[in-house]
């Protein structure tokens, strides 16, 4: 089991080091002078030169990049040419805001997704059925962002109990940092004020972002749920007497689990690398709007390290999902 | 007051295309220490009167137009939910086909039989030879030591190790075994088992009838045996019925029947199994001879 993790996080490097080239490739080759737009439209060759020289930018390609992945080991991940700020430092100040944003939309779709599915297939052609189903393909129909408006539109402008934008009320201080997530340090630091300020500017972007992955979880339980009811072993379990609570909430489910736990892994990481749209709406400080703001200003050394950082977390939340594989089909941990 | 009487049931299946009738008054009685083999070709409604005494049919899909199903008295067709499960796994025992998808793959052995010995401990405590204000633990532990009792007596070496293990880790007849042993946990009085041997091979198969045959000597039960393969009821069997396209065509005593069968189908049933002695070219199917009789 370690030496399995053990061998699953050293394949990590090769990954990592081959996205780290193609990505710089990608990013280097893009016409278009970064330090002609650092430097304005109005620099001197000269200045243009010497931009060029402080960030490495006149160095040939394959040696830039060698100069960035031997800082990249040290914990140098390049300095923003733009905000002339180390990338490391700025990804550590807005990663947090979105892995809250992407875990509270996760908890979200998880938490109603399973129970709405089981019952969905229990109650298969109901009243329940027909609303999830019909909720379900609006869910994966409507983009993000248009559900972000619809959602503000409704709780702010209409029933205005929810604020409209930002992370926590630009007047106050934020909870004290531990963790980075304002709602757990806020619990942690017993500040309840702080909790519901930042669950409040919490609630609508993250519902905003759960509702697809809510919805492919119902259909997806719904479905392997459907199948395990007709497995022979149900049969067996019913004809010895065990009572139908008991089949569904532990046999039934612990069988249904597996597939829908593929869709949850590969959601986290599609969330995480699409969160930029409801951070643009909702004005959320996170990677995604950082990113984007790097992307059109073509500072590619934040580009590259929110895309190694977003690679390493899919690689991890596929490496538990493979784990928990484990727990939920015991065929799986013994090969 | 017999085991198990059924009288006159009569069953129809509802499908896309409609209802049909599956079972054609069925008459059926059974008494505690009797091995009643139900043989018949694929289709011809023995699983379905198996399913029936438990009433595992779904309402949805099944309808009984006529007869009743009486267990110990109790009238299971018009039993209420709550009282079918006091029957089923305490009262009446299933064992079904496929040892390979008949039990649960995500638990192990020993779950699955705590919860069934618990669920037969409910109605009976005595199951577990507990009384009837035994604690959750007292009660949980009890299964266990029951669990790894019945796994020892269906012939599973190393019980106490083995029970925590998961069904992909033992062989199809070992799995069968298992099964068994679920079924039997809650001590039952009527073993219901549809073709329990028909996915093991013959040496297994073998074992396996030992195995029933000795629980049925033991316990006195009465037991159905569900079959497609007469040589099972030879071997087994103390009383055998003949089923044909949803009706019992002939029941009685296993060596009567065998021996001098009184309907044309079972003579059929009889011609079709291959001996030593017959030719390449000779073996007949049910249909060329049941053609013949007209």
């Amino acid at each position: 089991m370690i030496r399995y993790v053990i061998r699953r996080l050293l394949l990590l490097v090769p990954m990592l080091l081959g996205l780290s080239v193609i990505v710089f490739a990608i990013a280097r080759l893009l016409p278009g002078d970064p330090a002609a737009l650092a430097a304005g439209p109005n620099a001197t060759p000269e200045v243009l030169a010497s931009v060029q020289r402080e960030f490495g930018l006149d160095k040939p390609i394959p040696l830039q990049y060698w100069d960035y992945l031997t800082g990249l080991v040290q914990g140098d991940w390049g300095v923003s040419i733009f905000t002339r700020r180390p990338v490391f430092e700025d990804i550590v100040t807005f990663l947090p805001a979105t892995l809250e944003l992407v875990a509270a939309a996760m908890l979200i779709a998880i938490v109603l997704g399973i129970p709405l599915g089981l019952a969905a297939a229990v109650w298969r052609n109901g009243v329940l059925d027909y609303v999830t189903r019909t909720v379900s393909l609006g869910g994966i129909a409507m983009p993000r962002f248009f559900l972000g408006l619809l959602l503000q539109l409704c709780f702010v402008t209409w029933l205005d109990i929810l604020p409209l934008s930002g992370r926590f009320p630009l007047i106050d201080l934020p909870p004290e940092e531990i963790t980075g997530f304002y709602t757990i340090d806020s619990l942690l630091t017993g500040d309840w004020y702080a909790l519901r300020v930042s669950l409040a500017h919490l609630a609508l972007p993250a519902l905003a972002m759960s509702l697809s992955p809510l919805a492919t979880i119902i259909r997806m339980m719904r479905a392997s749920t459907i199948e395990v009811l007709q497995q022979d072993y149900i049969m067996t379990e019913r004809a010895l007497g065990l009572s139908s609570r008991l089949i569904l909430f532990k046999y039934v489910l612990k069988n249904a689990m597996t597939s829908t736990l593929t869709v949850i892994g590969l959601y986290v990481s599609w969330l995480l690398g699409g969160t930029v749209l409801v951070e643009t709406v909702f004005d959320w400080p996170g990677l995604g709007l950082y990113a984007t703001q790097a992307i059109l200003s073509q500072d590619f050394m934040p580009v590259i390290g929110v895309t190694l950082v977003i690679a390493i977390i899919y690689l991890l939340s596929m490496l538990i999902v493979d784990l928990l594989y484990g727990v939920f089909n015991p065929k799986v941990r013994s090969s | 007051m017999s085991l198990l009487e059924i009288t006159n049931l009569n069953l129809a299946m509802r499908s896309y295309e409609g209802e049909t009738q599956i079972l054609h008054g069925i008459d059926l009685k059974i008494e505690r220490g009797e091995i009643w083999g139900m043989v018949g070709e694929t289709g011809s409604g023995k699983s379905l009167t198996g399913l029936s005494i438990s009433r595992l049919i779904p309402a949805a899909t099944g309808r009984y137009l006529a007869g009743s199903i009486r267990f110990e008295g109790t009238d299971v067709l018009n039993a209420t939910e709550r009282e079918m499960r006091k029957l089923r796994g305490r009262k009446i025992g299933m064992i079904f086909q496929d040892p390979t998808t008949n039990l649960n793959p995500a638990f192990r052995i020993g779950t699955q039989l705590v919860d069934v010995a618990l669920h037969a401990a409910e109605h009976d405590p005595s199951v577990l030879g507990l009384s009837g204000n035994a604690s959750r633990r007292e009660r949980r532990r009890a299964a266990r030591r029951v669990a790894i009792e019945m796994l020892g007596k269906v012939g599973i070496s190393d019980p106490i190790e083995r029970i925590d293990a998961y069904p992909h880790q033992f062989s199809g007849g070992m799995r069968q075994r298992m099964l068994i042993a679920m079924a039997m946990i809650g001590k039952p009085d009527l073993l219901i088992a549809d073709e329990p041997t028909t996915a093991l091979d013959v040496s297994v198969q073998a074992q396996i009838l030992k195995l029933i045959h000795q629980l049925v000597l033991e316990r006195d039960i009465g037991v159905l045996m569900i079959t497609h393969n007469l040589g099972v009821v030879a071997q087994l069997c103390s009383h055998v019925a003949v089923m044909y396209r949803g009706r019992i065509l002939e029941t009685g005593p296993v060596r009567t029947v065998l021996k001098q069968p009184s309907h044309a189908y079972t003579r059929a049933l009889l011609a079709a199994i291959p001996t030593v002695h017959t030719k390449r070219g000779e073996l007949r199917g049910i249909g060329d001879i049941m053609a013949e009789a007209g």
